[in-house]
């Protein structure tokens, strides 16, 4: 079956080359990988990229579930309809069961796919279908295809919905024939996940330490594949055509941000380690400088204990999120404390750089606690440090935590603050953390404003840390969620870098670190145009490590100077990357 | 047969988590309540891909309607829940 399904796939990767003209060698490739396991013609899949990272590794797909058995007489119709009504409370109750223990939209989402599970509509439909003489599996089977059809007729919104009745139809149908409910591979190896689609109760499910990216053919921005690996932080690229005809072991790299998948990388790209980024023990990269000898630290950015990998050099961006997601109250100062000193304690050596960043949410990413108001334009409203305006306890609390525990470990805390805009809030919050107890304290730059007058931030703060992804919204005025835009979103953009660079030269003059802890820290060949304008660090997943080691120990100092110099002479982001790759 | 006409006031409709708040609502009250949108056929609010089908924007009309015991009283809390805007109303995620 598996094998039946790849190669619908390639014919139909070969059709939709042939309509996207220029990508010839696109199903060449596909067709070709899908016929001889682990081939390595190089090519590149293109996608819409939804999820940002970058990961390498070998492909898993996602096998269908096994065909439906011949239809069977039913001599027993209300024994028939209890199995079948059974199989889907099974369904439904699993999901409410997985639903518990997430939080935030991930539990939404699979809160209303337990309901639509037990939806009178296909109660009814199945009782009937049964009673007309169907079998159990064949009536769910009708049943829920007779929904997934009305939602898609319907277009849009509903359209992508249709997916999660297909979802329920499979696991319904499991259950019944008490076969094991199909779901995400456990190959028992770090790999890149490649599905037809995604449904939202596999991507709950996800093992993020397992599964390195997630590559699927069909899917858009706002399906649940691309919100659930956002959130679990997971590369995602959906709508790549050909991507399920890559044979099984295949060794890809995704680049989520790009939305490119490229097959076949062993061959093409000496820069990349060529398997699991998780496997690789950071240790034995050791420091990273360039070739001649500039220091250029790599941190990790994390977001829970699960991302700490060992050797790592320290943490760039250590994301508080997670603390406060899904509560109904503030977490206490005791609680806090506690998760912020087991993290701190996960980097024993003294004097390793620990950076924490306080409470970055607001009205695009809800908390319930804060009570803050609906917003138009959420990216431009309450979020970051301006929550302190109208909660500033909440800070405070924060603030605490993080000085009892940074006094308790072996590590060097540094605290900083998300969405400084002026001097005046830099200096502000400053005072604040140093209240407190804090001794390191700075700011990321996400707002232009910031990077603009960053020199008059750094009167107040010991350091900076860029976040790309927001400074590039913020400063193109393209919507980060919007996957229509990834052009304006691009980290080459040359209008971006000037704005790193005016960070860093003010870093450089004050002699304080200056850092960039965005999705453009984790792409090896944008990594030593940064150097080159005078970044300090890099922070990223620990996927992205050894590709960016790499790539600046190869260039001297002044040859990442000059790559910088190109980048920011490149009238956009496409010339930018071809006159870097050329130098 | 009790009839109640409210407007939708949630941000994004009978959509997403509005319309799940108001398929749990539906299955918690005495009588079943059918919803209605100008002369199209009555669907049950019990059902979360009835409701989601009926693709009702924000600031549509929608008519309750049902009947029995407990009509009055099941038409009333659910007319209410839709009027509000259950988007702005993230307190009890």
């Amino acid at each position: 079956m598996p094998e039946q399904e790849a190669g619908g796939a390639v014919v139909a990767a070969a059709a939709q080359a042939g309509e996207l003209g220029g990508s010839g060698g696109l199903a060449t490739a596909a067709g070709q990988s899908a016929g001889q396991s682990g081939a390595a013609g190089a090519a590149v899949l293109s996608g819409v990229g939804v999820s940002a990272g970058t990961a390498i590794g070998p492909v898993v797909r996602m096998t269908a579930p096994a065909p439906l058995p011949p239809p069977h007489r039913v001599t027993d119709p209300a024994g028939e309809r209890a199995s079948a009504r059974q199989s889907v409370d099974a369904v439904a109750a699993d999901l409410s069961e997985r639903a518990e223990r997430l939080s935030g939209e991930a539990r939404e989402i699979l809160e209303a796919l337990a309901m639509i599970a037990q939806d009178p509509l296909l109660a009814e439909d199945i009782d009937q279908r049964v009673g007309a003489g169907s079998d159990a599996a064949h009536a769910l089977t009708e049943a829920f295809d007779a929904q997934a059809d009305l939602l898609r007729e319907g277009g849009g919104y509903l359209a992508e919905r249709a997916a999660d009745l297909e979802d329920l139809r499979d696991r319904a149908v499991a259950t019944v024939l008490g076969r094991p409910i199909p779901g995400i591979p456990d190959p028992g190896h770090p790999f890149v996940l490649v599905a037809a689609d995604l449904a939202p109760a596999d991507t709950a499910n996800l093992n993020p330490d397992q599964v390195l990216a997630i590559a699927t053919e069909r899917g858009g921005p706002t399906s649940h594949t691309a919100i659930l690996a956002r959130g679990l932080g997971i590369p995602a690229i959906v709508a790549v055509a050909g991507v399920t005809g890559v044979a099984d072991g295949t060794v890809v790299a995704v680049d989520g941000t790009a939305g490119t998948v490229t097959v076949g990388v062993e061959a093409g790209a000496p820069n990349t380690v060529p398997r699991g980024r998780t496997q690789t023990d950071l240790a034995d990269l050791g420091p990273c400088h360039t070739k001649d000898g500039h220091p250029v630290s790599l941190y990790l950015n994390i977001g829970s204990i699960k991302d700490v990998r060992a050797g790592a050099q320290g943490v760039g961006l250590l994301r508080t999120e997670f603390l406060f997601l899904g509560r109904k109250d503030a977490p206490s100062v005791a609680e806090q404390h506690a998760a912020y000193l087991e993290l701190f304690k996960a980097f024993p050596d003294p004097g390793t750089r620990v950076v924490i960043r306080t409470l970055d949410a607001g009205a695009d990413k809800p908390l319930p606690f804060l009570g803050l108001p609906d917003e138009e334009n959420p990216a431009l409203g309450v979020r970051g440090l301006r929550t302190a305006r109208l909660r500033p306890e909440v800070l405070d609390d924060q603030l605490a935590a993080i000085a009892l525990a940074a006094a308790e470990a072996s590590c060097e805390v540094w605290t900083m603050a998300p969405m400084v805009a002026t001097p005046a809030e830099a200096a502000e919050f400053a005072a604040r953390a140093r209240a407190h107890g804090l001794e390191h304290v700075g700011a990321m730059i996400e707002i232009p404003a910031a990077a603009l007058r960053a020199a008059r931030l750094l009167e107040h703060l010991d350091f900076l840390s860029i976040g790309t992804n927001d400074l590039g919204q913020y400063t193109m005025a393209a919507d980060r969620q919007d996957g229509r835009l990834p052009d304006l979103l691009d980290p080459w953009q040359p209008a971006l870098l000037e704005l790193i660079a005016l960070a860093a030269e003010a870093g450089r003059a004050a002699g304080k670190p200056v850092g960039v802890c965005g999705e453009a820290a984790a792409d090896p060949r944008l990594a030593p145009v940064l150097v080159g304008l005078g970044v300090t660090s890099l922070s990223m997943a620990a996927a992205a490590v050894p590709a960016v080691h790499a790539a600046l120990s190869e260039r001297t100092l002044p040859e990442c100077r000059e790559r910088a110099a190109l980048a920011r002479d490149a009238v956009g982001p496409a010339e930018a990357r071809e006159s870097v790759a050329g130098a | 047969m009790i009839e109640r006409t409210v407007v939708v006031g949630s941000t994004s409709g009978l959509h997403a988590r509005p319309a799940k708040l108001l398929v749990q609502a539906a299955a918690e009250q005495p009588a079943t309540v059918r919803l209605r949108v100008g002369d199209r056929p009555a669907i049950d609010t019990r059902s979360i891909l009835a409701v989601l089908a009926a693709r009702v924007k924000q600031g549509t009309e929608v008519t309750l309607e049902a009947d029995g015991d407990g009509a009055e009283e099941a038409v009333a809390a659910l007319a209410e829940l839709i009027a509000r805007n259950l988007d702005e109303e993230t307190g009890d995620a």
